[in-house]
């Protein structure tokens, strides 16, 4: 059997192609209204080292939004329309059926296309033919898997973008970036002390984050493209939390320069430091939202700390959150409706949600040490740091809750995800 | 950086040539996938500096003297200095008036409870009230600089209370010991 679908625990045993941490990942937990979609094998695929309907049909699995129909064995595999057989999806209640074809090409590459059809109405609703290398066939997959989950679901899907997070093994931390499955991980930055807060570039080309390697925290920005990282921050005390602007040109960071932390806006080459709270508390893990007008952030300048909404040039600032005396983190997503942050209930920090316009409020985790939110770019998935076993783990729940993934690595400790953003093209 | 850009920007237009036959045969659109990062170009490694603590006077480093005690522990979120603390605090705004090329670190922390980021802004929050309590007593600002490491160094491990006293701290270190 390729697959197995129905059980609530499924264990997805990704193969890594790279000797780094290989993040395996569990899901718990199933989505509402999941669409029932057949995804065929592709009829020479097996020309390729990986097949290409079983990232897909894993991609599609792992979002909690489709009920996966196990396809079986058909013989021959069908590459056009014409070819499938409608009535027997239909008797199964699919809603929709993938099928595809690899051929090798003169050159050495091959094409690969898929056809997305609607099974009530026997028509094609997509297709697209990738020309690719031998190396281009996970990222192919997933670009499949993103049109199926657009066509479907009307949001726009993730399962090209790419993550980073923080491994610590002994005294050795690692910054890695991999592909939203967890696959793939590459080392950016190996250090001897500690990373925290990385951050994505709205262009996904650079990360800010903090490291300690100078005995105190100090922003840098690093480029994935050519490896050069450059300080952002490191004035006398200590320069932490950054947070890119929506068009890339400035970090809103922590500094302590002047006495306790406080959040300053400075160029993205460091330039042009201007402090805009002034509140005497504690100011810290600023957050723009997605149209550049206002930061979230922490302050303990009402007694606890909570969070707090401001211009993004300063000023007055509004309290946001009310419940509770512990809610940090503050993060927005995409579409600037929903608010998540980490809420201390009784001795445990759970992940929380705000809806902005309703102040609709839901608890989406029951961790005891869940912290360090991240949206992915559509919205529809928060990923989280956890603790399971005392190990520092990384986790993803949907924004309703429902759905629930645990990523993990074999005997390392894993912290400081960021969800990075989507690449255009 | 342009160049590199410039670089990718070819490598995944070459990737894009495409046979205009087999698209009029699939009815489909035609792409290339890429990735949304390109291939790193490794790994960029840190190495800190190791300090040399063998050039310290001996007043610092005899376990008889109180200028050895360097530690302050705190409650839990909280970052006033305990009045147990003040003798300690006094022998080392002494030492620091009577050495004025003498420079301190102060290094802030939490305990592994919460926001990694709100922890340093709390360990920031401890380091300067020891800096702060330095200077009344007679050492000068530009001898002292306070810095979090926020829950990132812990001295001890474990999930308890017991465990967690020993991570809210501030630790004074003087010029050679970072």
């Amino acid at each position: 059997m390729r697959f197995m679908f129905r059980p609530v625990l499924l264990l997805l045993a990704l193969v890594c192609s790279s000797a780094q941490a290989q993040l395996s990942i569990e899901i718990t937990g199933g989505g509402a209204n999941q669409i029932p979609i057949g995804v065929l094998r592709f009829a020479g695929e097996q020309v390729l080292a990986q097949n290409i309907s079983d990232i897909v049909e894993a991609d599609l699995q792992r979002s909690g939004r489709f009920r996966m129909l196990f396809a079986g064995s058909v013989d021959p595999l069908p590459t056009e329309v014409a070819q499938v057989n409608f009535g027997d999806w239909k008797n199964r209640n699919a809603d929709a059926v993938v099928i595809g074809s690899v051929v090798r090409l003169a050159d050495g590459r091959f094409e690969a296309r898929f056809r997305l059809l609607d099974v009530p109405k026997q028509v094609q609703i997509g297709g697209v033919a990738f020309t690719l290398s031998a190396q281009q066939v996970r990222a192919t997959a997933h670009r499949i898997a993103d049109v199926v989950y657009e066509k479907l679901t009307g949001d726009r899907g993730v399962f090209s973008t790419r993550i980073a997070y923080v491994v610590k093994q002994g005294n050795r931390y690692e910054l890695q970036i991999a592909d939203a499955d967890g696959v793939g991980a590459q080392t950016a930055l190996a250090s001897r002390e500690p990373i925290i807060s990385p951050t994505w570039s709205p262009d996904g080309t650079r990360l800010a984050y903090v490291s300690f390697e100078n005995k105190k925290p100090v922003v840098y920005v690093h480029s994935l493209l050519s490896g050069q990282r450059q300080v952002v921050a490191n004035f006398k005390g200590s320069n932490s939390a950054p947070a890119w602007s929506a068009d890339g040109r400035q970090l809103a960071v922590v500094l302590s320069k002047d006495g306790g932390s406080q959040i300053y806006l400075i160029g993205a080459d460091g330039s042009n430091p201007r402090r805009i709270t002034n509140s005497g508390s504690i100011d810290t893990e600023p957050f723009f939202t997605p149209d550049a007008q206002s930061i979230y952030f922490t302050s303990d300048r009402g007694g606890s700390p909570q969070i707090y909404r401001m211009s993004a040039s300063g000023g007055e600032a509004e309290r946001v959150t009310f419940d509770g005396s512990y809610n940090v983190s503050p993060r927005v997503s995409s579409d600037g409706k929903t608010l998540v942050y980490i809420a201390r209930d009784g001795g445990r920090f759970e992940l929380k949600s705000l809806d902005l316009a309703s102040r609709q409020g839901q608890t989406l985790t029951d961790g005891q040490h869940d912290e360090s939110p991240s949206f992915a770019p559509n919205g529809k998935m928060i990923l989280y740091a956890t603790q399971i076993n005392n190990r520092g783990s990384l986790a993803a729940v949907s924004s309703d809750g429902r759905v629930k993934q645990r990523l993990s690595v074999q005997a390392a400790d894993v912290r400081e995800p960021a969800w990075g953003p989507f690449f255009n093209n | 950086m342009k160049t590199l850009l410039a670089f990718v920007a070819a490598a995944l237009l070459a990737g894009c040539a495409s046979t205009p036959e087999l698209e009029s045969k699939a009815g489909v659109e035609d792409r290339t996938p890429t990735t949304a990062v390109p291939a790193q170009p490794g790994v960029t490694a840190v190495t800190p500096i190791a300090p040399k603590a063998d050039q310290l006077p001996n007043a610092l480093k005899d376990p008889k003297n109180i200028l050895s005690k360097r530690s302050i522990f705190y409650d839990y979120d909280k970052y006033d200095v305990k009045d147990e603390y003040k003798p300690l605090l006094q022998a080392h705004a002494h030492y620091l008036a009577q050495n004025r090329s003498a420079k301190m670190l102060i290094q802030g922390n939490a305990d592994e409870r919460g926001s990694r980021e709100y922890n340093i802004a709390l360990g920031q929050k401890r380091a300067e009230g020891v800096r702060k309590m330095l200077q009344l007593m007679g050492a000068q600002e530009s001898q002292i600089e306070a810095v979090s490491l926020g829950e990132e160094k812990p001295r001890c491990t474990e999930n308890t209370e017991a465990c967690y006293s020993q991570n809210r701290r501030s630790d004074m270190l003087y010029g050679g010991e970072y």
